[in-house]
């Protein structure tokens, strides 16, 4: 098991204070100057080494990321955006973060910024976390007071700002495109790429937009250093992560483990197990509802890192971890992901516009049998239309929960099918 | 209030002038239409939870917007209302995290207690009852949004309690409905369990 002294979140609960006091007993803020005075190079250096990978859900390397970004400006400024639109179904810790360790994620963001040469970060907070932007907008305050933040931010002579962004509700706008549309004060629909953010994101200026987890897990991998982080799980998927275990546990909880933990120990030693004991498991969501269920054969020995997870044809997405136990109707469980994708469809695309509502109402009536057989093929083949022929991934997010159902469960649609037709002819 | 009616004229208060200009001010000079959303959830709140045409003609001249720019940002976000709701809007979550423990059974109570459907306002006005995607609080599911506020950890009878609390017009305490303080496991610390330890080491 991971040890406490090599935690990022040490205060992931909020049982210490989340003030700056507390946030410096805890080791944040400690001379940060230093840090920012080995200068932008090392910082991303130190972050590539590192191999930190995005905790957002795609897993791109962080620090390659930051070497999109132009080395020098061409007279327009670049911005960092953190992405805290946290929406993804089973996902439920960048709000910990935010509400119980935020200067985590404002020295993050300063490292980070100079990192990536930005002379500001916006953090894009989803709407319904009001009581978490308050805390971050108190947490900000309190680190302008310290000057740790505004002009000559620690003493550094670089100068700074972070401002928090509300959102209003849509999911879609954790999707990095869509997110700065949605900073730019219009309807939250993903952009075209090329050009990617980095050449011309917010207000047409080179921009990176990363989430909250990885931006708050920076100034820890600056400070204890590359190896650190990299001797932590396994080669391309080091370090530690947070875990959102949720559903059928007998202690659903929020918990940081080393990369590549056992998924069944990940749920004996943190969540109290499966309710009704391992043998009860039916299959686990690992990642989010964007990636595809696994069955308890593979729940049995499989590593919760990116790779191995899609070694299995689903994947560690935001490291959500949704249990379901034998009592789960299966069906029903993937109907509601698909309604929740036909719901958060931003409609600009029309394989995703249409495909999203036509496979939310197929997996409505496959969850009451009320289909014929070869619909399940004509199911897959639409979720095939669906993915890869859209401008962001939200069509592929909702075509791979459906894929995985077919994969895993197809005898018990066609059980369903077969009792609705004997029931009709009886 | 002002702008409460649907034919009413709106305009911010003076206090929310101040606040509009610190929004706006978040963004660089000439970027104000960024501050399109934190000026509709502004003019919201200031009508009592919508936003009438006036609100967002209102918004529009403010940022020097087209109407009809601030329009299509009110109706693509879920949590502006365009229609008149009630002084509190209870929100169940019924995405699977939600569902998998108990949000059918969350949004029955809810039902029953308030006596109207999903979609609806109670005749004094008092209630809108809404469902809702993913609220991102799964760990502590099933949860409902009431306003501003997180209800976790619920069954009929929290649900039950916190509604009535509501009616009776009081807050019940946000949060967790068994006693956690956020997301640590029920059963007890399985990490972090001694001193919060140094780091930088």
């Amino acid at each position: 098991m991971l040890r406490d002294e090599d935690r990022i979140f040490t205060n992931l609960y909020g049982f210490d204070d989340w003030r700056l006091a507390g946030a410096r007993r805890r080791g944040d803020w400690d001379d940060t100057k230093a840090l920012m005075a080995k200068g932008r190079d090392w910082i991303v250096e130190e972050v590539k080494a590192s191999e930190l990978r995005g905790r957002g859900g795609a897993g791109f390397p962080t620090g390659l990321k930051w070497t999109f970004m132009p080395k020098e400006s061409d007279g327009r400024p670049a911005y960092l955006v953190i992405n805290a639109d946290e929406g993804e179904p089973g996902t439920c810790k960048d709000r910990e973060i935010m509400r119980n360790d935020p200067h985590k994620l404002l020295e993050g963001c300063l490292l980070s910024g100079l990192g990536t040469g930005a002379c500001a970060a916006y953090i894009y907070i989803r709407g319904e976390f009001h009581a978490e932007a308050e805390r971050l907008d108190a947490a900000i305050a309190e680190a302008y007071d310290a000057g740790l933040l505004g002009d000559n931010a620690c003493g550094s002579g670089y100068d700074f700002d972070i401002y928090v962004h509300r959102g209003a509700g849509a999911y879609i706008c954790g999707e990095e495109t869509a997110l700065i549309e949605s900073l730019e004060g219009n309807k939250g629909q993903p952009r075209l790429k090329p050009p990617f953010p980095a050449a011309a994101g917010l207000w047409g200026c080179p921009t990176t937009v990363n989430n909250v987890e990885t931006i708050a897990a920076v100034p820890i991998i600056l400070r204890r250093g590359a190896v650190w982080f990299g001797g932590l799980g396994r080669p391309r998927n080091t370090g530690t992560k947070l875990f959102c275990i949720s559903g059928h546990v007998n202690a659903p909880c929020n918990v940081e483990e080393e990369m590549g933990i056992p998924l069944k120990r990940l749920i004996e030693q943190h969540a109290g197990g499966v309710r009704g004991g391992w043998a009860n498991l039916l299959a686990v969501i690992p990642g989010g509802s964007s990636v595809a269920l696994i069955p308890k054969s593979i729940c049995d020995t499989v590593l919760m890192d990116f790779d191995s997870l899609a070694e299995v044809k689903s994947g560690l997405g935001t490291a959500a971890v949704i249990v379901m136990d034998k009592s789960t109707d299966i069906v029903r469980a993937i109907a509601l992901l698909a309604r929740f994708y036909m719901h958060e469809s931003c409609g600009q695309c029309t394989p995703c516009r249409e495909g999203c509502g036509w496979m939310s109402r197929m997996m409505d009536r496959l969850a009451v049998g009320d289909a014929g057989v070869e619909e399940i093929d004509m199911l897959l083949d639409v979720s095939y239309q669906v993915e890869g022929h859209t401008i962001c991934a939200l069509g592929d997010a909702a075509a791979w929960p459906i894929q995985g159902l077919i994969r895993h469960f197809r005898p018990e649609l066609e059980r369903r099918i077969a009792a609705r037709q004997a029931v009709r002819a009886a | 209030m002002s702008g409460n009616g649907r034919d009413e004229p709106f305009a911010f208060t003076p206090e929310n002038v101040e606040r509009a200009k610190a929004f706006v001010d978040r963004y660089p000079r000439g970027r104000q239409k960024s501050a399109v959303m934190p000026l509709l959830d502004l003019a919201q709140r200031q009508t009592g939870g919508w936003l009438p045409p006036a609100a967002i003609d209102h918004v529009a001249d403010y940022l020097g917007m087209p109407a009809i720019r601030v329009f299509e940002v009110a109706t693509f976000y879920t949590m502006y209302h365009l229609e008149p709701v009630g002084r509190h809007v209870v929100g169940v979550c019924t995405t699977t995290p939600c569902w998998l423990r108990g949000s059918d059974e969350v949004l029955e109570t809810c039902r029953e207690v308030l006596g109207i459907g999903v979609g609806e306002t109670t005749g004094d006005g008092r209630f809108t009852l809404t469902e809702l995607e993913c609220l991102g609080a799964c760990c502590n599911a099933p949860v409902i949004r009431v306003d501003d506020d997180y209800y976790e950890d619920l069954d009929a009878d929290a649900v039950r309690r916190v509604l009535e609390g509501l009616k009776r017009g009081e807050k019940p305490a946000p949060g967790s409905s068994i006693g956690r303080r956020s997301s640590e496991p029920v059963t007890g610390l399985t990490t972090l369990q001694a001193a919060q330890p140094p780091q930088g080491s």
